[in-house]
């Protein structure tokens, strides 16, 4: 009988430890999604009700233009950051483990301070540097291609101007997880190369890249994730503009949700928009899981 | 070591700090446009060196935008979200680590499948609910949606798994419960760990941008990262403005980023799971 009520006890304080999170994540979370679910097969605005309309919404979207070209440009925005940024901090990773200490975490700070700011204070430093008329980077710009160019204005330049402000705004992150990795790499490793008379790019294919692709993996499978999902900096750069050659997918369901107020269709993306980011994420963590076996 | 391999490592350290100049140029960039009288930010004499030491920029925003303000709210709501965010998920992942229920196994799986969910995906409904509560432009609005965070959860898991079980048989002989067990034992042996993440949870709450922007609509509620892109509309292009904004309201995070730069590195480290 004790044990019973003992037994009942532990439940009761188990119940009262998860209570907080789970009711949360319930109201705020579990609700939400499937609202969202329900919502992508009707007609109904953003607030209000509305009517079943069956796969309507996601037959609509197979024609939709505007949808076809977000998804495309999604495509697009992944192409243009997740493999640059996973070098480019590859090579600022290597470049900073072999600094010593405090000009190490000098070179870290600098390095990783974009990522700590804002994502509006981002853009409004760019917009600046990159304005048309004045913008600091427009000579240089002027130098290589002979003209100053209004890159948010131009349908050419505005995707990889995007992504080169991304890349300069999330880098710091990927570096620090590639330095974690670096140091995870034993020094009897390299020692015992170095002896064997190995060369920088030697040790760098034999041991570093080898014993680092875990960490390579976990970075480009972030990054992906990340970058399908963008949204604040294509708002705040250039509203998806122009003529749409910025559009993305989440930007779309915000137009369609909030200014337009078709909270159906709107759901239907964000829908289509998850499963797309659940499915590659599990898709390419399963890849590279099998490349690093081998 | 020969002295070609010096030159080498020389050469390679004279280009990591020129690459770290580059990269931090836009920041320079940015205070030194801050520093400058509008009608010196647009003339074509301005070169890059700083020339000019005019807060005019800095007073004019202090005075003429709800900057103060949107300090607040962002403090605010970041440090709520943060600490229910750390005191609701290590709770939690007390319960799935150290004690027996049923639905343990089914509740971890949830918190890991949630954690590929990407959060936003669901602002849409959300905000329908955040309006269904009345609590659009409030700031349990902007608070509600951001407390789901499940590396939190996860992490602490972890971490408590790892706590000895002999750690425990002291504090149960002596009549203590599972709630002095977490305060006293397991929370204490893990103070590194709620600080690194208490450090990842209030940046990422105090970056926030999309969710605050939907659920805030006068310019009184906003946070920050909202709020400065008002800034854009009323004053147009005057970059000296712009600039000391952006800075300022980069500044409490760049500040408490190199107080405490050991930490968020760390931090970052265990929250992605590289470092355990």
């Amino acid at each position: 009988m004790a044990m019973l009520t003992n037994r009942r006890k532990e439940m009761a304080v188990a119940a009262s430890l998860v209570a907080p999170f789970v009711l949360t994540f319930a109201l705020v979370f579990l609700y939400p999604a499937i609202r969202l679910v329900v919502l992508s097969f009707t007609n109904s605005p953003l607030i209000g009700a509305g009517e079943w309309v069956g796969f309507d919404n996601f037959t609509r979207l197979l024609s939709d233009k505007l949808f076809l070209t977000s998804l495309k440009n999604n495509g697009y925005f992944v192409f243009l950051t997740v493999i640059p940024t996973t070098a480019i901090a590859l090579c600022i990773a290597l470049m900073i483990n072999r600094l010593r200490g405090s000009l190490q975490a000098l070179a870290l700070a600098i390095f990783f301070l974009p990522y700590i700011l804002p994502v509006s204070v981002v853009t409004q430093i760019w917009t600046w540097m990159l304005d048309f008329q004045f913008g600091v980077l427009q000579p240089v710009i002027a130098f290589f291609f002979g003209k100053s160019v209004a890159v948010f204005k131009n349908p050419y330049w505005v995707m990889p101007t995007v992504a080169m402000v991304t890349i300069w705004w999330t880098n710091g992150f990927n570096v620090l997880l590639f330095i974690a990795g670096l140091r995870n790499i034993p020094k009897d490793y390299y020692e015992a190369a170095q002896l064997d008379g190995a060369t920088r790019t030697q040790l760098f294919r034999r041991v570093t890249w080898p014993l680092l692709w875990p960490v390579t993996a976990l970075v480009l499978t972030l990054q992906m994730i990340l970058q399908l999902k963008i949204f604040d900096q294509i708002y705040l750069l250039t509203k998806g503009g122009p003529f749409n050659s910025s559009y993305v997918m989440l930007l779309m369901v915000y137009r369609e949700a909030f200014q337009l107020n078709h909270g159906g269709y709107a759901s239907a993306i964000a829908l289509v928009l998850f499963i797309v980011i659940a499915a590659f994420s599990v898709l390419q963590y399963q890849l590279l899981r099998a490349g690093g076996r081998r | 070591m020969t002295s070609l391999r010096k030159f080498e490592n020389g050469v390679l350290t004279i280009g990591t700090f020129a690459a770290a100049a580059l990269w931090i140029f836009p920041l320079y960039w940015a205070f030194i446009t801050s520093m400058r009288s509008e009608d010196r930010v647009v003339s074509k004499e301005a070169g890059v060196l700083p020339d000019e030491f005019n807060p005019a920029a800095y007073i004019d925003i202090l005075w003429n935008t709800n900057l103060v303000s949107w300090y607040i709210n962002s403090i605010g709501t970041a440090v709520i979200i943060t600490f229910t965010v750390i005191v609701s998920g290590m709770m939690c992942a007390y319960a799935i680590s150290q004690m027996r229920f049923p639905g343990r196994r089914i509740l971890y799986g949830v918190v890991l499948a949630s954690f590929m969910v990407p959060s936003q995906a669901l602002v849409v409904t959300q905000f329908i609910l955040m309006n269904d509560m009345g609590l659009i432009n409030t700031w349990a609005g902007i608070i509600l949606p951001q407390l789901i965070v499940p590396v939190v959860i996860i992490v602490y898991k972890q971490f408590f798994d790892a706590v000895p079980k002999e750690m425990r048989e002291a504090v149960v002989l002596d009549g203590g419960g599972d709630y002095t067990l977490l305060f006293k034992v397991y929370l204490p042996l893990n103070w590194g760990i709620t600080t690194a993440l208490g450090i990842i949870t209030f940046i990422m709450a105090w970056n926030q941008f999309l969710w605050p922007f939907l659920a805030v609509t006068t310019e009184d509620k906003m946070t920050i990262p909202v709020g400065i892109t008002q800034v854009n509309d009323a004053f147009g292009v005057f970059y000296a403005r712009l600039m000391s904004v952006a800075l300022l309201g980069a500044m409490p995070v760049a500040i408490a980023y190199l107080i405490f730069q050991k930490k968020v590195t760390e931090a970052v480290m265990i929250s992605s799971g590289v470092k355990g």
